[in-house]
């Protein structure tokens, strides 16, 4: 269906219209549930798919427009280019909510309401940044490079659109859903069924437009950049359908029971937290990296064989470690030496993208001085150094028995998603907008600068702080008197936290600050505030002349 | 779509030919620090494997030459700390008040194992230190709703408060207003009485005429657990009203809502949780807080609380 759907001839939008009102009727059967909040969600479902609809209508009452297949498909990037934004300041700021939650419990707490509590709005902040954020960064950067590095359209026609907007009503579906109190429990993996089953269908389509972009490609060899991001889309759908087979008591009810049981569902649950890590915000990001640094340094990329290389090393050593979250847990010991030992060699292959990144700048050094997008990417690069390090070392059991459970687990994720997955997609989002919208330069690289700064603190504050409370709180954790018994109880270890929390919630508040200068600046650049430019040959080759060349 | 390599002018290291929208690639090898701590790694696994437990077969798993088990470990550790604990536990649960107050050795231990219980089952409702909270009483003062021994402290812990235990303290404070057994007027009346016999009446002023109305009520109501003269009553759980310490609070309003919605918690019975040296340990930690009281010798009216009881 979706395969015929993905050719140029205009018909993909009759097949879209089929699913969205096929759709339509399925939910209308849930909408009657008894259970409130999942009839909502039916609800919302059954508005979003009449909008598409009618969109699609619309579409089609539209004059064919000639000659688009000379150009590119800007229009769907443009688009996640703005819900990134929005996605990302949104999802900064229940952060900033939790952490001062954290701090000060109190805070936007009511009992009565059950909205606001922690409880929810700490995967609402989760998901919100590393799928609503991530996510759209992930996909508009792919479809922008993806032409690019092929020359060639997007495939699909309308399909990328279905992408965009399907995926859309997935961060919608999920956070809203956890704000009523829906939840599957399983950390980065909480939304539920029907929720799960319309991302599967969203993300085959998305890997059914990125395959056939590069199927009817231009260039010969396939960029470096593509192979991450298809190694993205292609284990992303492998970890989501595997970690969320389930049985729904009933259809019309959000609860359902996991088809694992025990430790065989920690381990799966763990094998697809970490590979979200590995391949969501790794893989996804280290193709970001491969295009926007040779770009916006003019410089060649390092070294060809040390990106296979590192490449077909991460991915095959990725997909074993996640077994490193449950070290000392039910988890037979073996598995845990399995983990440990494959974290530990996935150090090289981490550092390869590392180095990769930054010796693409030898030659052009001195552009980070003048440059502060440049600058921004390559530090990024530097965070993802620093903690595919920490990772390992913190796989080690023996380290893990102190930092488990302890906030520097927090600290760690943080200088991954503030320094690296942030940073790297700051850079390509402030490198898209002027070429999107067709502008010499951003508006203002001196507000730029400030977002450097601002953020650069930020992150310093934050993982500091987690480091030292981590430690501390596992330290505090083990400690035992003369006669055998704990030390401090775990109410103790919690006042202890009360300052580095302050720190860390100051740390997400520079944060955020820095991603709303971002958001203006991104603003009045795509607004006519930038003199126009637009990039040369900026446009894919035609099957035609290609055939000449 | 060149295909030639060229020669990059600022490295002088050649390209591999590759370029996309202007992307190129040099062709530099492998950096060899990064190919040898790579190859350390793998190396560093496969010595970790043979030593440890690793990979896993058909009905099994490889157990590693060095024969290293977590979960022995644990077991062995958990065993030789609860061996060495084993004789001051048994020494705690059969010495008597006056045995423990002659043995700093034993009163050491206690204060430790009591401590350690406390911070991590008691303290998130009666706070550090005993120092209580709303609806929690406070344990470090003197001011006892069922006892303030050793014996009675232990004894409250066993049984609990409105607990599940079939022996458990157990009082009931009517919810005067809440179930219509007072009028408003009344509520308000008694709520002066209260405050005129308290020492809260050096905060509030009471209004006379309502507390004089107030005391035919309280004597109908009140006075057969609370006492005619609000002393309280510690056999049937009943607070004195004559200190200035509440438990839901000592204004005038929060007085009054307590007549009228009688709120009384629950805690839990600690018996089948803890062992008998435990629980004597945590009396011990309770009763040093600051108003541990004296054992009674003969206890003429409890019901019975084990001076001595055996471990379980």
């Amino acid at each position: 269906m979706a395969a015929r759907g993905l050719t140029e001839t205009g018909d993909e939008a009759l097949v879209i219209l089929a699913i969205l009102i096929a759709g339509m009727f399925l939910v209308l059967f849930g909408a009657g549930s008894v259970e409130g909040p999942f009839a909502t969600q039916m609800w919302t479902m059954f508005v979003a798919f009449l909008l598409g609809a009618a969109g699609i209508v619309g579409q089609l009452a539209r004059a064919p427009q000639s000659g688009k297949l000379s150009r590119y498909e800007n229009g769907v990037v443009k688009a996640g280019v703005v819900a990134s934004m929005f996605w990302g300041v949104a999802g900064l700021l229940v952060g900033l909510i939790i952490a001062l939650q954290l701090a000060f419990p109190n805070l936007f707490y009511f009992p009565e309401a059950g909205w606001t509590n922690f409880g929810r709005l700490r995967p609402l902040h989760t998901s919100a940044v590393i799928f609503a954020f991530g996510g759209n960064v992930l996909i508009a950067t792919s479809f922008y490079v993806v032409q690019r590095t092929c020359r060639a359209r997007l495939a699909g026609g309308l399909w990328p659109w279905f992408v965009f907007w399907g995926y859309q009503l997935f961060i919608v579906l999920a956070g809203t859903g956890y704000l009523m109190g829906i939840t599957q429990s399983r950390e980065y993996a909480e939304p539920p069924w029907y929720t799960d089953l319309w991302l599967t269908l969203v993300w085959v389509v998305y890997l059914l437009v990125f395959l056939g972009t590069i199927w009817k490609r231009q260039e010969k060899h396939i960029y470096v950049a593509n192979w991450f991001y298809l190694a993205f889309i292609v284990t992303i759908a492998m970890l989501h359908i595997v970690n969320n087979l389930a049985i729904p008591v009933t259809l019309t009810s959000s609860f359902s029971y996991s088809l694992f049981a025990g430790v065989q569902d920690a381990l799966t649950q763990w094998w697809y937290g970490h590979n979200a890590v590995g391949f969501f915000l790794t893989a996804g990001f280290l193709a970001i990296m491969y295009y926007f640094i040779p770009k916006q340094a003019d410089r060649p990329v390092y070294s060809y064989r040390l990106s296979i290389i590192h490449f077909w090393a991460l991915i095959f050593l990725y997909i074993w470690a996640g077994p490193h979250h449950l070290h000392y847990t039910a988890l037979p010991q073996w598995a845990q030496t399995l983990g440990a030992t494959f974290s530990i060699m996935l150090w090289m292959p981490s550092w390869g993208g590392m180095i990769n990144g930054l010796m693409t700048l030898s030659g052009a050094w001195d552009k980070l001085r003048t440059d502060p997008v440049l600058r921004m990417l390559v530090v990024s690069v530097a965070f993802y150094g620093m903690s595919t390090f920490e990772g390992p070392v913190m796989s080690i059991r023996a380290v893990n028995s102190l930092s488990h459970y302890t906030d520097w687990t927090i600290g760690h994720v943080h200088s991954g998603a503030l320094g690296w997955v942030g940073f790297v997609s700051f850079g390509a989002l402030y490198c898209l907008v002027p070429w999107l919208w067709k502008k010499q330069r951003l508006y203002s690289n001196a507000l730029v600068e400030w977002h450097f700064w601002l953020a650069t603190i930020g992150i310093v504050l934050y993982i500091t702080s987690m480091w030292v409370a981590g430690v501390m709180q596992g330290l505090m954790w083990r400690a035992y008197n003369d006669f055998g018994f704990l030390e401090y109880s775990f109410v103790e270890s919690v006042e202890a936290m009360h300052p580095y929390y302050i720190i860390r919630a100051l740390g997400g508040g520079l944060y955020l600050l820095g991603a709303l200068v971002m958001a203006y600046n991104l603003w009045r650049t795509a607004r006519a505030d930038a003199p126009a430019h637009e990039r040369a040959g900026d446009h894919p080759v035609a099957a035609a002349s290609a055939a000449a060349e | 779509m060149t295909d030639k390599p060229e020669r990059d002018a600022v490295t002088g290291v050649d390209t591999t030919g590759h370029e996309w929208d202007g992307v190129k690639e040099l062709d530099n090898p492998l950096p060899r620090w990064w190919l040898y701590i790579f190859y350390a790694s793998i190396a560093a696994a496969v010595i970790y494997w043979v030593l440890m437990p690793a990979w896993p077969l058909l009905n099994s798993y490889t157990p590693g030459v060095l024969g290293f088990s977590d979960r022995r470990n644990v077991a062995a550790e958990i065993e030789s700390l609860e061996g060495a604990r084993a004789p001051m536990f048994e020494r705690l649960a059969s010495a008597s008040s006056a045995d423990l107050a002659r043995d700093p050795e034993l009163q050491q231990f206690a204060r430790a194992a009591g401590e350690s219980v406390f911070g991590d089952y008691c303290r998130t409702c009666h706070g550090a230190g005993g120092a209580g909270a709303p609806g929690y009483p406070v344990l470090a003062d003197d001011v006892w709703i069922w006892g303030g021994s050793l014996a009675e402290i232990e004894h409250t812990l066993r049984v609990g408060v409105r607990a599940d235990h079939p022996d458990t303290r157990m009082s009931q404070m009517p919810a005067f207003g809440r179930d219509n057994l007072l009028s408003r007027d009344q509520i308000g009346d008694v709520t002066e009485y209260v405050i005129s016999v308290s020492a809260a009446r050096r905060r509030i002023e009471p209004n006379a005429a309502a507390a004089a109305r107030g005391a035919i009520v309280y004597g109908e109501q009140c006075a057969v657990c609370h006492g005619a003269s609000g002393a309280g009553d510690r056999n049937v759980g009943a607070p004195s009203l004559q200190d200035d310490l509440w438990l839901y609070g000592g204004s005038r309003e929060e007085i009054r809502r307590q007549v009228e919605l009688g709120r009384s918690g629950v805690m839990p019975s600690w018996e089948r949780r803890f062992d008998a040296g435990t629980l004597r340990a945590l009396a011990y930690y309770v009763h040093q807080m600051g108003g541990g009281e004296a054992d009674l010798p003969p206890a003429p009216a409890e019901p019975a609380p084990p001076a001595a009881p055996a471990p379980e």
